[in-house]
């Protein structure tokens, strides 16, 4: 398109800026959802030592979770969004709990090889208990009401706002994670038992009780972001496997264990991701992949691995 | 157990070995067509789990994507073949083999920088990128995969010498991949590069204290694996005469890994049983007569049996042999 006059030029700028801004938001926005998933996936493994591949489908979980409750919750709560998310919660963590007792605990003093193919069994499980109940086809769920509209982007463009209003809630819950792990006592705990687990249980730390409240805080955060992302994703088979290995890549590049780590490699896939489909539409696949690479390359250890 | 009965009692099992061997290569005639398809499939899942075998037994790197170097010997087979007209074999497998190998390389360079459960998300993460360049550009032609039309031959002056479009040749042919990288890997078992590993996988800071750049040898198992893995590619493309970007897809790297699990790691016959147990055990759990209309779900079948494996059985199917000759052997000795 060449612009003949320089009233058109400016236009096209401003165009072009508004466009710019959306994938911006885009970025932010998967960047952070993305975010809220690796990170229970990193503390499971920091603190656990357990590598749990079954983790994207919990976030599959989450979203059929939204699917199915929100009939339920239109009929007694109104539809309200905060129910929905309240419920799903409040499941998901005595589901993580309930998990960590009957499987995940077995396999602490296993090697990673086990602990791979337990957790690929449970994903089997989880998908194929996934099309006997809810079938295989791709569903929709309705965003509520309030956040339905759109809000303008200069002239011609509009963001919708519940885009805005997802990485807000997730900017929160991650908020609200970094106050549990750095100002609270169990966080402190968790700390302890992440540099040392002997010494933590020595001096009093209820070790078994902490992991099994960090993995169902880890399931939680998974559901959460499933839940929140099911209006915009929609829900369909298959869906929690290319989370799984996106979150794998950023917590490569974070390095794992670190929650630090995992929000800046999330920002940073979110937007490689986001920009690499707008430029670079043939290669959007690969790009994420090639960015690990170049941090291997770089910090074989990921950006802030903490020892 | 003296270094003399061991060397006795190794005696009896490599007569087994033979005489699975040719009971493999008597069954085309007296096993039924369904049967004859089966075994292929069995000898093929059989080389790329012994690829694995390399690695994870052998080497101690758990690899969680190898599927990807069997996929894209695959691919290799569908795009080099020209469209009419057989390929010749004698380009098209080590094209095929070395494309695997080359890949393996880049993976392997980068990936070993890392270890333990950094090296299986790395492994997995970059199979996935293998699988998104077959699914996503124009090359691998998307999800709907592509058609190999012709098998590939080898012509020695005009005469058809080796052509594997005859479901016999094609039966001899992958046996006898499957005995040579058996026999090949036995040997490097027993090389001084095996030991090598051997040590590696026990202790490597060990080795390198010791003077040896492990680096170099993981690197060199790990496309060594590539290769071989690539060779399962290849006979898969051949037999199926189909590919599509499922074959590199992670279940492919998981249901490997489950094949020299199941078998037992740690032994190449372990990942030869394996591989036929979870052939069989997939045929079977698939089957309607069995399970009617819950064989679509086989996957949770899968699923439970792979839970089950991990927590009941941590040495597979061989080490329940090997309990089983302890526990019989004070019986036979008195």
């Amino acid at each position: 398109m060449a612009p003949s006059g320089s009233c058109r030029r400016r236009h096209d700028v401003v165009v072009t800026f508004a466009a710019f801004l959306i994938q911006c938001l885009n970025a932010l926005q998967y960047g952070l959802l993305l975010f809220l998933v690796a990170s229970g996936l990193t503390l499971i493994f920091g603190i656990l030592g357990v590598i749990n591949l079954a983790h994207g489908s919990f976030y599959m979980i989450g979203a059929y979770l939204a699917y199915a409750l929100a009939p339920f919750v239109a009929g007694h709560f109104g539809g309200s969004l905060f129910a929905t998310l309240a419920i799903g919660v409040a499941l998901a963590v005595a589901f993580g709990y309930a998990l960590e007792w009957g499987f995940v605990s077995y396999l602490y003093e296993r090697d990673h090889l086990q602990q791979v193919l337990m957790t690929y069994g449970l994903i089997l499980v989880f998908e194929e208990l996934r099309s006997i109940l809810v079938g295989d086809d791709v569903h929709g769920v309705a965003a509520p009401g309030w956040l339905a509209g759109s809000v303008p982007l200069g002239e011609l463009m509009t963001y919708p706002v519940y885009r805005l209003f997802m990485s807000a809630i997730c900017l929160l819950v991650a908020l609200a994670q970094y106050v549990v792990i750095a100002r609270t006592r169990l966080g402190m705990a968790i700390r302890a038992g992440a540099s040392n687990r002997e010494m933590a249980q020595s001096l009093g730390v209820n070790i078994r009780f902490l992991y099994r409240v960090v993995f169902a805080g880890g399931v939680a955060l998974a559901v959460f972001a499933g839940m929140i992302a099911a209006p915009v994703s929609s829900v369909y088979p298959g869906m929690g496997n290319q989370v799984l290995i996106v979150c794998f890549v950023v917590v490569v590049i974070g390095g794992i264990g670190s929650i630090r780590g995992a929000f800046i490699a999330s920002l940073l896939v979110g937007a490689v991701d986001t920009f690499g489909k707008v430029f670079f539409p043939q290669a959007a696949g690969v790009l994420v992949y090639v960015l690990m690479a170049a941090v291997l390359l770089w910090r074989p250890e990921g950006l802030f691995r903490e020892t | 157990m003296t270094a003399a009965s061991g060397a006795r009692s190794a005696w009896p099992s490599s007569l087994v070995t033979w005489a699975v061997v040719a009971l493999i290569a008597a069954f085309p005639w007296f096993g039924g067509r369904f049967y004859v398809d089966l075994a292929l499939t069995i000898m093929i899942s059989a080389i790329f789990a012994l690829s694995l075998e390399l690695l994870v037994g052998m080497t101690g790197l758990v690899s969680f994507g190898h599927a990807a170097f069997f996929g894209i010997a695959a691919y290799a087979v569908a795009l080099l073949s020209p469209a009419p007209g057989a390929p010749a074999l004698w380009w098209l497998l080590p094209a095929a083999v070395g494309l695997a190998a080359l890949y393996a390389a880049i993976v392997g360079a980068l990936s070993l920088r890392t270890r333990g459960i950094y090296f299986i998300m790395v492994t997995l993460a970059f199979a996935q990128m293998a699988y998104y360049v077959f699914h996503d550009t124009p090359l691998g032609r998307g999800s709907d995969g592509i058609y190999v039309s012709a098998k590939p031959l080898i012509t020695v002056a005009g005469h058809n010498v080796l052509d594997l479009a005859r479901p016999l040749t094609f039966y001899y042919f992958t046996l006898a991949c499957l005995v040579a990288t058996f026999g090949f890997l036995a040997l490097v078992a027993r090389s001084k590069f095996g030991h090598a590993l051997a040590g590696i996988k026990a202790n490597e800071q060990r080795m390198r204290a010791a003077g040896f750049s492990t680096f170099a040898y993981k690197l060199a198992a790990f496309v060594i694996a590539g290769a071989l893995a690539g060779i399962a590619g290849f006979l898969y493309a051949v037999k199926d005469g189909f590919v599509n970007p499922e074959i590199l897809a992670w279940h492919q790297s998981g249901v490997v890994l489950l094949m020299i699990i199941l078998g037992g790691i740690g032994s190449l016959r372990g990942a030869v049983v394996g591989a036929f147990a979870f052939t069989l055990l997939k045929e079977l759990a698939q089957s309607e007569a069995l399970f009617g209309t819950f064989a679509k779900h086989w996957q949770l079948t899968l699923g439970i049996v792979i839970i089950v494996c991990v927590a009941a059985m941590p040495n597979g199917l061989v080490g329940i042999a090997s309990a089983t000759k302890r526990r019989i052997a004070p019986i036979l000795d008195a």
